[in-house]
């Protein structure tokens, strides 16, 4: 063992040497890496925000999905009801209308039969005055057996 | 190599190695002179430098976006020390972190000059004009005991700090056995504190001097004569250097821990 003056030198050089490290070299180093691992919290954080953030608005947009569905089945529904109902309500004008006309066609019919049955019997009248004066062959006078012959056209 | 040795001979071989490059030269023997290892303070220095320009330079242009490779290497090794220190030590590690990076970097490189070619570093120093060399600083007990004895210094000043000059006192002599045998209380504390930085210097010492010492006995195989000892050489060599990466890793990490462990005990109360 022999010492001499190289520890003494030694011992300067060491203690620079850690008075260097701390005051120029772990501040900087480790000011680094603290703010980076803050950057990355953050980050992380960020993202984490934004993912619920994400799940939030996903969970608005089905429940829009879903009430803009129903609307619209309910204006399908409100549709289609209108629309049977103007189905029946046409149904109805032309069931109606058909009424209408068959009874007025009923009426016509049944006037001109009328018709036809007086000026039937009219003829049929005269016809039984001209087939009888065929018969009896001699001139019946009309005003004298209007009564007959009136009788004998209800008749027919 | 054998054939520059002045002595000749394995054993001068080694022996030659074994001497330090000490200015201004004065006679063998005694416990303290007031000459230098110039091989040391050279070697020392010059790693001490390259690992406060290198960390400087990244620190410098230190970036909270995303590192280069650079920066995150020194990073890395930052937050593994950090890391360490948590551990151990629960406190503001302003200072207790940079002086166990400086430890560690520092150490780890002076160790490293371990597996540079034994032969290397002497030969060039040797052609430059140096008497004698010794590549690895951590092998010189001066540098060592240097390191140990600052944490000794910063322990002590710790103790203080954090107990009050009473309360230091105090505790120098009634822990552990009470204030009636505060004799054998100051004894033992003392004992207990200067066995911190021995076993410290020591530990690193030897294994470095031992390691140095492997490989001088193994490079002797490569003129040996003999081209069978030449191939066991190479083996042998390969084979040492591996592990000893383990070693010197190992050696830095540990003055490190126990540097942080010592001066965290200063800070515990008894």
């Amino acid at each position: 063992m022999e010492f001499n003056a190289t520890l003494i030198g030694e011992m300067i050089a060491f203690a620079i040497l850690i008075w260097f490290s701390v005051q120029f070299i772990w501040p900087h180093i480790n000011n680094a890496i603290e703010e980076r691992q803050k950057k990355i919290a953050d980050g992380l954080a960020a993202a984490e925000k934004a993912r619920a953030e994400l799940k939030d608005a996903d969970a608005r947009v089905a429940d829009e999905i879903k009430k803009a569905r129903v609307q619209a089945s309910e204006i399908i529904d409100k549709a289609q009801q209108q629309a049977n109902q103007i189905l029946d309500k046409a149904r109805a004008d032309a069931v109606s209308e058909i009424n209408r006309q068959k009874a007025m066609a009923q009426e016509e019919i049944a006037s001109m039969a009328e018709r036809a049955r007086v000026e039937l019997r009219e003829q049929v009248g005269s016809l039984a005055v001209k087939g009888a004066e065929k018969i009896v062959q001699r001139e019946i006078d009309a005003g004298t057996h209007k009564a007959l012959l009136d009788q004998l056209a209800a008749e027919i | 190599m054998l054939a520059n040795t002045p002595e000749g001979g394995f054993t001068g071989y080694i022996q030659h190695h074994m001497k330090f490059w000490n200015l201004p030269h004065v006679g063998e023997g005694g416990f303290w002179s007031w000459s230098v290892h110039m091989d040391s303070i050279l070697i020392s220095l010059v790693l001490g430098v390259l690992f406060s320009a290198w960390f400087w330079m990244k620190a410098r242009k230190a970036t909270p976006g995303v590192p280069g490779k650079g920066q995150a290497f020194v990073e890395l090794v930052l937050e593994f020390v950090d890391g360490q220190v948590k551990d151990v030590f629960h406190g503001d590690r302003r200072i207790l972190g940079p002086l166990a990076l400086t430890i560690f970097v520092w150490v780890f490189l002076m160790n490293f000059m371990d597996l540079l070619p034994v032969d290397l570093l002497p030969w060039i120093a040797e052609h430059s004009g140096a008497s004698h060399f010794r590549a690895v600083p951590t092998a010189d007990l001066n540098v060592t005991f240097a390191m140990s004895i600052t944490v000794l210094v910063l322990v002590i000043f710790y103790s203080f700090k954090a107990k009050g000059t009473g309360g230091y006192m105090k505790e120098l002599f009634t822990a552990p056995f009470g204030p009636w045998l505060a004799p054998f209380n100051i004894l033992l504390n003392i004992v207990e504190l200067l066995s911190k930085p021995v076993s410290l210097s020591m530990r690193l010492f030897g294994n470095m001097y031992a390691g140095e010492m492997v490989f001088m006995l193994i490079a002797g195989l490569f003129s040996a004569g003999s081209w069978l000892l030449y191939g066991f050489g190479i083996i042998g060599y390969t084979a040492w250097g591996i592990f000893h990466i383990l070693i010197i890793s190992i050696q830095a990490f540990i003055f490190m821990v126990l540097t942080v462990v010592y001066i965290s005990m200063a800070h515990d109360h008894h």
